[in-house]
């Protein structure tokens, strides 16, 4: 049994259909990478999974872990363990790494200390703990520590919106193997991911376009797919019959 | 002679509920000055540090010189307050930082039984020519909403001087808030003010924060982090103006509501009076921010704890 599974989902922003009939299944324990354009629906495929306010499907259903949860809260997702960390985490006046990360262990199934969460994701706990979760952090320090703080949670469906923009390409690795790490403890991860490097890490990958999956396979198979038809694309989130018909 | 043992007892354990450490308070390594009502308590002047005061109609003058050249090593604890439910408490109050000195004060002001009382501060703030003075103040007001607390204080920074005041009041009711700071910088004289107040029921915040950039090179935040619940009121009025060469302002205003009665407004104005200054400011006013709340929600907080973790770090 698929431990997510999503059926025939529907979400409209007023007349604009954003996803449209899109189908979903993802294991425990697996990585599974969302690859499409920028504008394909990949964020707002993040939103509704997590639950957030304004983003309840029109129509479709979502199961995780053989039970309903398309009409439940984002609060109430997260304590069934799913969780979602932003492409643009958001910044906390006052609120220092140490007790941002306290916040997820205390939610969460993770016995790893804050340090070593830290230590993962390539940042210096001695430096950082005391640190405030606010704007004089850099892009890249923000990201790494939403990054430890999804470990200190360690979820059961953890969704990472591009973990890997603002990185630098040192630090890549470190992004990689927190990635591997979640999955490693059980969880599954979906993964948006535009970088090949991070996208090649996972087990399955399924392409989003216009709204729908419309091929979900082998990584390499579906980078491959996606560089043929979409990197000089014409239908801009349109796909056509032929695409369609090719996927 | 009256024995003020009690009152003297009172205060200092409201000093300790205000965040105050009471054993530095009563060390004598530590300048400190302790008043109650329009009673000196205790005075402690250092090596460096020279403390006068004076009792005058409903409250009390001093005068606090620090000399050339010193730097205080622990900071100077002053400790305001009234313990009865009525009362008036007026604190006359000149600080004069010589050239170079360089010290730190710690101000608790506790009201903690207030029905009827009103907490006047007017003090003029002198820092000389390199001198650097850090104030924070932290208030601990009772749940009566009973206070006033009018301050008014009028700081001059000389030429490379630095300020910095601290302002605090998020612990018990507010009652009526009337703050009114004026800095005046001169050449390269920086200026940092930040208040932070937590208004609940029907508690009424007024912030004025001023900062006239004179001279040359000379810099200034304003900054408020203001939290209004139920049906408290804030405005807070941000005001700098760039007269030096090359001077730069920022104001920075945060006024978040909770619940539909709660108002907040900001007004900052901003003059520049020579073109090669630069002021600069952003207010944000609204309830919480809707991200940083479902980050946390999506942590496993509820909306209501994620909210309370972010207020209390805002106003922390």
């Amino acid at each position: 049994m698929p431990l997510l599974s999503v059926e025939n989902l529907v979400f409209a922003a007023g007349r604009r259909i954003i996803l449209n009939n899109l189908n979903l299944q993802i294991f425990r324990g697996e990585i599974h990478s969302i690859l499409g354009q920028n504008g394909t629906g990949k964020s707002t495929l993040a939103y509704v999974l997590m639950g957030l306010n304004g983003f309840r499907p029109t129509t479709g259903k979502i199961y995780f872990d053989g039970e309903e949860i398309t009409g439940l809260p984002a609060s109430d997702r997260a304590k069934r363990g799913i969780t979602l960390a932003w492409q643009e985490p958001a910044r906390f006046e006052g609120l220092t790494v140490a007790e941002y990360l306290k916040i997820a262990k205390k939610n969460g199934r993770n016995h790893m200390s804050a340090n070593e969460c830290l230590e993962r994701v390539g940042l210096y706990p001695k430096k950082y703990l005391i640190r405030a979760v606010d704007e004089t952090l850099s892009g890249g320090e923000r990201k790494r520590i939403e990054l430890a703080s999804i470990l200190a949670m360690q979820p059961r469906l953890a969704i990472l919106d591009e973990p890997d923009s603002g990185i630098d390409a040192p630090s890549m690795d470190n992004i990689v193997q927190v990635i591997r790490k979640v999955a490693q403890m059980g969880g599954a991860v979906l993964l948006i991911t535009h970088h090949e490097r991070v996208a090649e890490i996972a087990d399955r990958s399924s392409f989003l376009c216009g709204g729908k999956i419309l091929k979900t396979g082998d990584p390499n198979e579906i980078a491959r797919f996606f560089r043929l038809h979409c990197e000089e694309c014409p239908h801009v989130n349109q796909p056509e019959m032929e695409i369609a018909e090719n996927a | 002679m009256p024995d003020y043992s009690k009152e003297f007892e009172a205060i200092v354990d409201a000093y300790e509920k205000s965040g105050g450490d009471s054993r530095q308070l009563l060390d004598k390594s530590f300048a400190s000055l302790i008043v109650s009502g329009n009673r000196v308590l205790a005075s402690n002047s250092i090596p460096g540090v020279h403390i006068e005061s004076e009792t005058i109609p409903d409250g009390v003058r001093a005068k606090i010189i620090v000399d050339a050249g010193i730097t205080v090593r622990f900071p100077v604890h002053l400790c305001f307050g009234v313990i009865p439910k009525d009362g008036i408490q007026k604190i006359e109050s000149n600080y004069i930082i010589e050239e170079n000195a360089s010290v730190s004060f710690l101000a608790h002001c506790s009201f903690p039984n207030a029905i009827h009382v009103q907490h006047l501060m007017n003090a003029k703030i002198q820092i000389k020519k390199g001198a650097s003075l850090k104030y924070s103040e932290t208030h601990f007001h009772g749940a009566d909403g009973g206070i006033e607390v009018l301050p008014k204080t009028v700081v001059s920074v000389e030429e490379d001087g630095y300020f910095r005041t601290d302002f605090k009041l998020v612990t018990g009711r507010v009652g009526k808030l009337d703050l009114d700071y004026i800095a005046n910088l001169d050449n390269s004289a920086v200026c940092e003010m930040e208040t932070k107040v937590y208004g609940k029921q029907d508690d009424f915040i007024r912030v004025k924060e001023t900062i006239n950039l004179n001279g040359r090179e000379s810099r200034g935040i304003a900054k408020s982090r203001i939290v209004v619940s139920d049906s408290s009121t804030t405005e807070v009025l941000g005001e700098i103006v760039g007269t030096g060469a090359h001077s730069r302002g920022h104001v920075d205003c945060m006024e978040i509501i909770k619940g539909d009665k709660a108002r907040a407004s900001a007004v900052p104005k901003l003059m520049v009076v020579n073109e090669t200054a630069k002021l600069t400011h952003e207010a944000a006013i609204g309830s919480v921010d809707k991200k940083q709340v479902e980050t946390l929600v999506s942590r496993g907080l509820s909306e209501n704890e994620a909210t309370d973790v972010i207020v209390k770090g805002l106003l922390r």
